[in-house]
């Protein structure tokens, strides 16, 4: 916000102004480079824990009796090792298998039946809508950790339940965005010509309203993705996930909290993977923010 | 923003010409701009830096508004109108917008004023200049209360105490026509109807009596009976306080019902230019006619002709003509000739067509 | 025209939502498989406390009398008993609540604090050096685990640079203050995220309205202009953002308390877990829903109070 800028020449304005445009049109192109590097990241870290046993010849389970707290690169180790003299490089390659699976298996069935949900609450109405939407007020009203902890607390803490947890809980945010966009698109143009064609409700909401309006549940899943990532770390630390010895970025941590003071390798490692892989899902939500829906910014 | 000003040019003597890649079109007296010229702009240019390119919005714009004048501009939308006010009240973005060219406010000197610092340019908005924009509903803020937003303008420029500020507040509602106005001082903008937030506006843009009003389509978003009440009140209220005013609007109906003097916008340029009169009877560009044209005519219904084709675009800017390829007329010395302004006969009419004289008066 | 024009409707809405609360609390100690009993009791496993158990529970009547029961007791503030604690469990999750509230509040203040102002500036300088730099920094910041976080916090002003104490809750308002700095920072940083990426939009949005050039062509001062219109409207935007996100904060106030083992509630429910102390654990998460709701409806209030257009019916 200011006032015009004002230039003494005509000519030399046109260049100045040439400039600034072309200026503008290479930045909106560096932001497709965005999309691309956050797939980067994600394909280098999902390469790099599945491909785990035919990078590195450790086991995560392994114990090296001799060198335990060895610290990184030094005794052969690239990582170091933890109190019992296992290879944090090993630990957080495998370990980051049961968060990438968190990632992508809690969010995708989320993703799934909470837009399915949303739509079917946005497109009929009615006490169809205000029933399934109180639910998702109930839902909104329990800290979504805490939720969690509750329904693991009776379950009993384990890897699978940890995934039943976030299924019971989390298709609520989809619904709700769902509902929104489904509710707005009912009123559109679009909508109401397939309608008057005689297009059966199943027909409408899955071929005209789903795909007009899956942007803004996918660009959220990246957010959730990370959300679910740093979940079940978060669970891990608390004892309530993936348990010992099985490798796990939070468990480790965990373990890693009580030698901070000597050696500090053990619990920053992990948490620089699990940043790496939540940069990358950042990184793959913006950058189909601005594909999916550009002029937003 | 405000605190890395470019680095400015030297102050000159105002008698010295600009240097400008076209002469300016219009620099030498006007017969026809009345006695004393208030706003003088000569050979305006904005150019917009977008993602698309470089948009030449206004592209070499002249002209005169005299003391107590109403001057009308008239053009289809995106010829440029909207930012040549928005350049004149220095309210274009900083780092998106760039500016050639004069705007001279002659009370206050020879000077030109494009080229004013934020706080000078402070002491004349408002006070000098005032602007009312497109769309009421959305030129006030929703979350504070008319009487707040219209004391903020009453206070801008004369320090009054609190309970006289007031009073000269509901007073200029009073004259807008706002009826109740000591209790509507307290109401929120969404309490309000289109018609009465023009008002509004109008009393804000009035607040410390303006030498200039820049109304920017002041009725196009409003219904047809209330344009007819906002223009009149805009016209009342010039003709009481001897401001001049510029109306743009894109209906050339509204022009010349109210203005004394008309110039016509098409792509970035001014294409013709004179008296109402001459300008309705005797139209010497291809495009005033067509704007002529368009008009409803009471004695023939339902005969609308609209222009064909579409308005160009500023940034890959044709040679020549710019109106060329939607005129009837268009030959092929109209894409190669380098326009100016004509002379077509009348006094201070001209208009940017060699063919001026082969237009024709009234409808064929 | 009252300005809580829809406020009445609101608090029927909340009844509601505070019923379901309850359900859902009272239907958690269902998912237990097996017998409850055995498991609340685990290795102390006697007949007759199982039977007392059952009995308490009403494990042996229809559930919705159980239901009825739950929430009789309820209303009398007795959440059940706690057999780790040898308490009721009213009175253990009361004596950890200052805790968990002071660093609620402390971190809320303190995301404020720190997101107003860069997310202000980085709407108004789009593209300029607050805005990239706080892009890179929350973006990274937004992949933490606050947990993790908070070990990183405690191993550079703790360990290497002893600016702040590693644990405990302090004494004294100035106490909690000096103790809970590094938690509660820990947790707005977290939170402070979402408020930048929020108000930096708001801002954008307030900037290109057109009413801030009907207030510039007035012949305001900019920054009269900057605080009377853009930086109040954006706020008012941001309100929202910042009460439903509170619920984001509490979550991470259990992961928090403890990394730097703090006595508050979100220690409470992890070790209830792990000792199964069910009532407690049940307890706490109505707690927390109550909380929530009630922040809910504050930032409604504070909405309504502050922008003249909520709670009034708007014809679009």
């Amino acid at each position: 916000m200011s006032q015009t800028t004002w230039a003494t020449n005509p000519s030399a304005m046109l260049l100045t102004v040439a400039e600034r445009a072309a200026r503008r049109t290479r930045r909106s192109g560096r932001r497709r480079l965005v999309l691309l590097a956050g797939l980067a990241m994600l394909a280098v870290a999902i390469v790099a824990t599945i491909g785990a046993p035919l990078l590195i010849s450790q086991s995560p389970t392994a114990l090296d009796v001799l060198r335990p707290l060895a610290p990184p690169v030094a005794s052969g180790h690239l990582l170091g090792t933890d109190q019992y003299g296992r290879d944090i490089l090993a630990r957080i390659l495998y370990g980051g298998r049961i968060d990438l699976a968190i990632a992508f298996g809690a969010t995708s069935v989320t993703l799934v039946f909470g837009t399915v949900v949303g739509l079917v609450a946005g497109y009929f109405g009615g006490w169809v809508d205000n029933l399934i939407m109180r639910i998702v007020d109930l839902f909104f009203a329990f800290p979504f950790l805490v939720l969690i902890i509750a329904i693991i607390a009776m379950l009993g803490p384990s890897i699978f339940n940890m995934f039943v947890a976030i299924w019971i809980t989390s298709w609520v945010s989809y619904a709700r965005i769902m509902r929104a966009q489904t509710v707005v698109a009912k009123k559109q143009q679009y909508v109401l010509a397939a309608r008057a064609l005689g297009y059966g409700r199943l027909r409408v909401m899955l071929r005209h309203i789903l795909p007009n309006t899956a942007s803004a549940v996918i660009i959220f899943s990246m957010v959730d993705a990370i959300g679910n990532i740093i979940l079940a770390a978060s669970l891990g630390f608390l004892g309530l996930g993936a348990q010992p010895p099985t490798p796990e970025w939070g468990t480790m941590i965990s373990d890693g909290q009580s030698y901070i003071l000597s050696s500090w390798w053990i619990a920053t490692l992990p948490g620089l993977a699990i940043v790496f892989v939540g940069v990358a899902f950042s990184l793959i939500g913006d950058g189909l923010a601005d594909v999916l829906r550009p002029g937003d910014r | 923003m405000s605190s890395d000003e470019p680095p400015r040019p030297e102050p000159r003597a105002s008698t010295e010409p600009r240097a400008s890649a076209e002469p300016p079109a219009s620099a030498e007296v006007r017969a026809g701009a009345g006695p004393d010229p208030l706003l003088t702009v000569r050979d305006l240019r904005t150019y917009l830096a977008t993602g698309q390119g470089v948009v030449r919005a206004v592209d070499g714009v002249s002209f005169t508004v005299g003391q107590a004048e109403v001057l009308g501009v008239v053009g289809e939308s995106g010829c440029g109108k909207t930012v040549t006010c928005r350049t004149i009240m220095g309210l274009m973005p900083r780092r998106t917008a760039y500016s050639s060219g004069e705007v001279i406010y002659h009370p206050r000197g020879d000077g030109s004023i494009l080229d004013l610092s934020q706080a000078e340019l402070q002491k004349l908005r408002g006070a000098q200049l005032a602007m009312i924009f497109q769309d009421p509903m959305t030129a006030l803020n929703p979350v504070r209360s008319i009487g707040d937003q219209l004391l903020e303008a009453v206070t801008a420029h004369a320090k009054l105490p609190r309970p006289r500020a007031h009073d000269r507040a509901v007073d200029l509602l009073t004259r807008v026509g706002i009826p109740a106005p000591g209790r509507r001082m307290r109401d929120y903008p969404f309490q309000f109807s289109g018609g009465m937030l023009q008002r509004a506006l109008i009393a804000i843009a009035l607040a410390s009596s303006p030498r200039l009003l820049l109304a920017d389509e002041p009725t196009t978003s409003l219904d047809v009976i209330i344009q007819d009440q906002i223009l009149s009140l805009l016209l009342e209220l010039q003709r009481d306080t001897g401001m001049s005013m510029i109306l743009v609007s894109h209906d050339l109906a509204v022009i010349t019902e109210v203005c004394d003097r008309i110039i016509v916008m098409y792509g970035g340029q001014v294409v013709e230019e004179g008296e109402t009169a001459t300008i309705i009877t005797a139209p010497a560009h291809p495009y005033t006619r067509a704007l002529l044209d368009a008009l409803p005519e009471a004695g023939r219904p339902g005969q609308l002709t609209s222009i064909p084709g579409k308005p160009p675009s500023l940034i890959d800017v044709p040679a020549g003509c710019r109106f060329a390829p939607r005129c009837p007329l268009a030959t092929d010395k109209c894409t190669s000739w380098q326009t100016t302004l004509v002379e077509a006969g009348g006094l201070g009419h001209r208009a940017r067509c060699w063919r001026h004289g082969e237009i024709g008066g009234a409808k064929a | 025209m009252s300005r809580f024009g829809t406020l009445p409707r609101r608090l029927v809405h909340l009844v509601v939502i505070l019923f379901g609360i309850t359900l859902v609390t009272f239907f958690l100690l269902r998912l237990i498989p097996g017998d409850p009993a055995l498991a609340i009791l685990g290795s102390s496993y006697t007949h007759q406390r199982a039977t007392a158990i059952d009995i308490s529970l009403g494990l042996n009547k229809p559930i919705w009398t159980q239901y009825a029961l739950f929430m009789g007791r309820l209303f009398r503030g007795n959440l059940g008993y706690s057999f780790f604690y040898n308490a009721p469990a009213t009175t253990v999750i009361v004596q950890h609540v200052p805790p968990t509230l002071f660093l609620v509040v402390y971190s809320a203040v303190l995301a404020g604090l720190i997101a107003l102002p860069i997310g202000f500036i980085s709407g108004l300088r789009r593209g300029g050096v607050v805005d990239q730099a706080s892009r890179v920094f929350f973006t990274v910041s937004f992949a933490m685990p606050a947990f993790w976080l908070g070990i990183i916090l405690l191993l550079i002003f703790s360990v290497h640079i002893p600016v702040f104490p590693i644990s405990g809750f302090g004494s004294g308002f100035a106490g909690h203050l000096y103790y809970l700095f590094l938690p509660a920072l820990t947790i707005a940083l977290g939170f402070a995220t979402v408020l930048v990426r929020s108000l930096r939009a708001a801002t954008i949005a307030t900037l290109q309205a057109e009413f801030i050039d009907t207030a510039r062509m007035k012949g305001i001062s900019r920054a009269r202009v900057l605080r009377r219109h853009v930086f109040r409207n954006a706020v008012l935007a941001v309100v929202a953002v910042y009460g439903v996100n509170l619920a984001y904060l509490i979550s991470g106030t259990v992961l928090v308390e403890n990394v730097f083992s703090l006595p508050g509630l979100g220690s409470l429910l992890v070790n209830s877990v792990s000792d199964r102390d069910y009532p407690v654990v049940q307890g706490v998460a109505l707690l927390f829903a109550v909380l929530i709701v009630a922040i809910n409806l504050l930032t409604d209030v504070t909405q309504a109070s502050l922008d003249p257009r909520v709670g009034q019916e708007i014809g679009e």
